[in-house]
């Protein structure tokens, strides 16, 4: 694989992710009623680290859940398509709560839309709210974030990698160049 | 991993690897049916047909739900009510499912290798819900993620299988299924009730054992699944008489004592309460046999799933 641009070190991802837990607090004057929903794979760690921080900041400790989109998504006919299905695991009942939906890169917005439907299903949310670490733009559909960590302007030809402790063992995340085969 | 198949006819040319997938998914789906709201869109557009050659509650049922829980589209044709009373052949009538837009064909059929005939003829992916005596897969995955569920793991359990394998198609495909996965399994009945073939095939296979004793065979057992004694199918002079059978090879408190203290009792149904079964163990604490149930809508759902997205139906 060719050797891409760091984008973001451990440190800037802890940075923009603490001010991420103050903005949610703020707009939600406070942590309650507030639901982390982290999108599988790399939302969930990240919606732990969140709720680790919104815990800090005003001494509730908000509830996490992680969302499978897979059977969801519009794509199931499309090649690249893989089946395997993460876990899903919602511990509360979303009715009348703020659910604050958490993902790495927020790209198309088709995974987002997937995710809001899944979310319906577990109830009829007050409002749906979107944290995301990268928005990287090329939206296919009309949704934007409430929160972003660092917005990086990309080609569609580029890949953004993003590497997290919990998955990967480091924090990092990078620019991959254009793929010749792409 | 996707699963690089067109049907699913047995778990006999199944890898481990192949069936811990479909395990995998099986698990996600039954997450699906803890939820408030139990549908997903994943088969939207999709036409499911159950063609049932043969009776069928629970399978065809389940087999139905778990379609309509991913959103397919579904219709569901008797043999008895329809062309094939006029003398359709079996391909005629399968053929006429695949005009009429069935993405996958879910099929029953009381002669052995229906269904692999029908899956060389069509393009739609054929489920075999079960052919003759040769081979029901959606049960045995149901039967191994019950297990796998209740006890964690599969490998290097003692499972014995008891009562009528010579017309059982849930052993043949459970002997596949827990053989692959490491399991030791027992085939135990009456040598009139137990194929010669089988017999030969334990002689070689290390992981296979037949036994003409239930109270042998039981001891230290941590799953006892007994089969449907199933007299529709049994040409006479096979038993002396249900009484004796149910005195060697029916399950009871007394023998159930001899397998490990919390064995699982499973049974594919429908019982004959009383016959290989008495009842007072059918709804025992061990008994697994309403989680059968359960969990054979989440296998459905995984098997549609997988076969709708097959690398060769995705191009």
């Amino acid at each position: 694989m060719a050797a891409g641009k760091v984008l973001l070190q451990a440190e800037d991802i802890r940075r923009a992710l603490l001010r991420i837990a103050h903005e949610i607090v703020e707009h939600n004057r406070g942590g309650k009623d507030i639901v982390l929903v982290g999108i599988q794979a790399r939302g969930a760690p990240l919606a732990w680290r969140l709720a680790k921080s919104i815990e800090a900041l005003e001494g509730v400790s908000v509830p996490v859940g992680r969302l499978d989109i897979t059977l969801y998504r519009d794509d199931l006919e499309r090649e690249h398509f893989r089946p395997n299905i993460r876990e899903t695991q919602i511990p509360v009942d979303l009715s009348e709560k703020h659910v604050v939906l958490v993902d790495d890169v927020l790209y198309t917005g088709r995974t987002i839309r997937a995710a809001m439907d899944a979310v319906m299903d577990f109830g009829r949310p007050r409002t749906i709210q979107l944290a995301v670490l990268i928005d990287r733009g090329h939206r296919e559909l009309p949704i934007r974030a409430d929160y972003v960590g660092k917005n990086i302007p990309t080609s569609r030809l580029e890949e953004i990698e993003l590497h997290l402790l919990e998955t990967d063992g480091t924090d990092e995340t990078i620019l991959l160049p254009p793929q010749e085969d792409a | 991993m996707p699963l690089d198949r067109k049907d699913l006819l047995d778990l006999d040319d199944f890898s481990s690897d192949e069936i811990m997938l479909l395990l995998e998914t099986t698990s996600a789906m039954a997450e699906i049916l803890s939820r408030p709201i139990r549908r997903v869109p994943t088969l939207r557009g999709k036409t499911i047909v159950n063609m049932f050659y043969e009776a069928s509650t629970r399978t065809r049922s389940s087999f139905e739900l778990a379609a309509k829980n991913l959103s397919a589209d579904l219709v569901n044709v008797s043999a008895s009510q329809s062309s094939v009373d006029k003398g359709e052949s079996l391909i005629d009538t399968m053929r006429t499912l695949q005009a009429l837009g069935a993405d996958m064909i879910v099929m029953r059929h009381w002669e052995a290798g229906a269904p692999y005939l029908a899956a060389s003829w069509l393009d739609a992916a054929i489920i075999n819900a079960g052919d003759g005596w040769h081979a029901h897969p959606s049960q045995a995955l149901l039967d191994l993620f019950t297990v796998q569920e209740r006890i964690g793991t599969i490998a290097g359990l003692k499972i014995v299988i008891a009562g009528d394998i010579l017309h059982s198609r849930v052993a043949r495909s459970n002997l596949w299924g827990f053989g692959k996965l490491g399991a030791q399994v027992v085939l135990c009945g009456p040598p009139t009730l137990l194929p010669r073939g089988l017999a030969e095939i334990a002689e070689t296979e290390s992981r296979i054992t037949i036994s003409y004793d239930l109270d042998e065979a039981i001891v230290d057992a941590d799953v006892v699944m007994m089969l449907r004694l199933q007299r529709e199918r049994m040409a006479s002079g096979l038993l002396p008489s249900t009484r004796e059978y149910c005195a060697r090879f029916g399950l009871s408190r007394e023998r159930m004592r001899r397998a490990r203290p919390h064995a699982l009792i499973m049974h594919p149904g429908p019982m004959n309460q009383g016959v290989e079964i008495t009842p007072e163990l059918a709804y025992s604490e061990q008994a697994v046999i309403e989680e059968q149930v359960t969990n054979g809508v989440a296998v459905r759902m995984a098997i549609f799933y997988l076969l709708a997205s097959t690398p060769e139906r995705l191009a």
